[in-house]
């Protein structure tokens, strides 16, 4: 069981009124909130030892760099990597994505390959495989889903074949909820020696992750979803395909010595940390890792399943109301369609109750396409959310559909 | 935090113009008409303009949003039968300065002022004004053209 009333006080913006209601931020898969845990330790970098990292041989520059490279190692054992050296520090799963595609794939491809993709993908799973196609004439497969918003894998071998040259599929869709059976997709990409890719921006804050079980060549993800800060994110790589990358920025920091005649590349992950990084950033991530896991991943699953199901089962007997999104597996996202009503309108009546939800293609439009509408209305939970918040998600359809009888 | 009233922005004209949208067709005799689209939010109506000389003789639209932005074009469609193009063009100018907060000539608007309550949901006045540039990009072209606000 789960402390939430300490839980929620350690979010201090949990607790303001908002429209003269109480806030009720069912919004966690568009960004989190962020525990007084990190915002502290972001203060405490900028007030205490806020300084550039590596190579400063002052006080300051020490601090910083252990700090930094601390939140290295805590992301390593989070996702249980064999090394640091695995870990590279990006903006988020946006940017990481589009480093493994221009300085992973890109060199491997010629027209006529394929990238093979699923149909529920974000955006972000989308749009620098599209940039690449363009680049490279290369061809751009989907791996189709069903009505109940799972993969339809009945296909999944012919996709895999001599001419895909990179898997890259969400762990959970972000518009669905949906957590796909990643594992057996990795097995049968590797049987086929295609190297895989999954985008963890939606399964990260969920459940326990374990990049060597999984033997994913890449996994990425976002710090903003899991109560970090925004603009900071991580690319795992096994170290053998990052070390046989091309650098993707160049810059400082990324190098070991530059001349006008030749520049000698730094070894991992620096190699792929051109610039200054979002120091104060990585060290929140490193924090809101040390606060997941004082309340366990276990439980953290475990809890957010209790309160999809009571959501599930309250909005289902509603009536007049459609959950898009009813995959057997789901992690705590609750996409739904009131009838009648266009998700805009429900979502500034839910607003007006204090209610965050999300309303929108949620960067997913293909699956809006599949299902033939234009927009959802999402909710989804984090673990400081309660039943209660549950019952103010049913409240506010009631209200809608009063509204719009 | 805001204390706009929800009565304000779904006021019971706004309703019954989202469930029973007037002049809500295909016009096959249009000699004008234009496409708009909302990226962001996914909304899209075409607008179809019948000009007799300056009048507009008849005026419809189809598509998908949400009540504000179906509302909004309906009570467009009503508003605009009958008038001239300056007249229309009025009626345009005075619309955007309803829904963007400046004075407006309230006898142009009448009963287009119902969408007045829009303006105090600052996130929601795209969906009104969506019909109205997608019209006044019909009324300047006599090609299909498309637009997109966000």
């Amino acid at each position: 069981m789960l402390d939430i009333e300490s839980i929620r006080h350690d979010f201090p913006i949990l607790d303001q009124q908002v429209n003269d209601y109480p806030l009720v931020y069912l919004d966690n898969a568009a960004s989190s909130q962020k525990p007084r845990q990190v915002i502290d330790a972001v203060s405490q970098y900028y007030l205490e030892y806020n300084s550039n990292i590596h190579r400063g041989v002052h006080r300051l520059s020490q601090l910083a760099t252990d700090a930094y490279e601390g939140a290295r190692v805590k992301v390593r054992d989070f996702i249980h990597a064999q090394s640091e050296q695995e870990i590279i520090f990006v903006r988020g799963a946006t940017e990481a994505i589009n480093l493994v595609a221009q300085s992973f794939v890109r060199p491997m491809l010629q027209a006529g390959d394929e990238i093979l993709i699923s149909h529920m993908e974000h955006h972000a799973n989308i749009v620098p495989w599209q940039m690449l196609c363009e680049q490279t004439g290369a061809i751009l497969k989907i791996i189709p889903m069903t009505d109940l918003g799972e993969l339809d894998l009945s296909s999944f071998d012919d996709l895999l074949n001599d001419k895909t040259k990179i898997l890259a599929v969400g762990h959970v869709s972000n518009a669905l909820g949906t957590i796909n059976p990643i594992k057996g997709m990795i097995d049968k990409a590797h049987a086929k020696s295609i190297p895989v890719l999954i985008d963890g921006a939606q399964a990260v804050p969920h459940m326990e992750i374990d990049v060597q079980d999984l033997d994913c060549d890449f996994y990425v993800f976002s710090g903003h979803k899991m109560f970090a800060p925004t603009g900071t994110g991580v690319l795992f790589g096994k170290k053998e395909l990052l070390e046989a990358m091309p650098p993707w920025q160049g810059g400082g920091d990324m190098i070991l010595s530059v001349s006008f005649e030749k520049t000698q590349y730094n070894e991992l992950p620096y190699k792929f940390e051109a610039g200054t990084p979002n120091i104060a950033g990585a060290i929140g991530l490193g924090v809101a890792i040390d606060y997941m896991l004082s309340i366990g991943m276990a439980n953290i699953a475990a809890y957010e399943h209790d309160l999809l199901v009571a959501a599930t089962e309250k909005v289902t007997a509603m009536g007049g109301v459609k959950i898009i999104g009813t995959a057997k597996e789901k992690a705590s996202v609750l996409s739904f369609m009131i009838d009648g009503v266009h998700p805009h309108d429900v979502g500034t009546i839910f607003d007006q109750q204090g209610i965050a939800i999300r309303t929108g293609h949620h960067c997913a439009q293909p699956v809006m396409q599949y299902f033939g509408i234009p927009a959802t209305a999402r909710a989804s939970f984090a673990f400081y959310n309660t039943m209660e918040e549950v019952d103010a998600l049913v409240l506010g359809i009631k209200k809608v559909q009063e509204l719009f009888a | 935090m805001s204390s706009a009233d929800l009565r304000d922005l779904y006021q019971q004209v706004i309703m019954d113009h989202n469930k029973k949208p007037r002049n809500f067709r295909e016009m096959e005799d249009a000699n004008h008409l234009a496409h708009g689209n909302n990226p962001l939010c996914g909304d899209t109506l075409v607008v179809f303009l019948k000009l007799d000389g300056d009048t507009i003789a008849d005026v419809s639209f189809q598509g998908s949003g949400c009540a504000i932005s179906v509302a909004s074009a309906s009570l467009m469609t009503e508003s605009l039968k009958g008038k001239t193009l300056p007249e229309a063009e009025h009626i345009y100018q005075q619309m955007h300065k309803q829904l963007t907060g400046e004075e407006f000539d309230h006898s142009a608007l009448g009963k287009l002022e119902v969408l007045g309550g829009v303006k105090e949901f600052p996130t929601r006045v795209k969906c009104a004004t969506l019909s109205w540039h997608t019209m006044h990009a019909a009324m300047d072209s006599d090609h299909d053209i498309s637009i997109t606000t966000e």
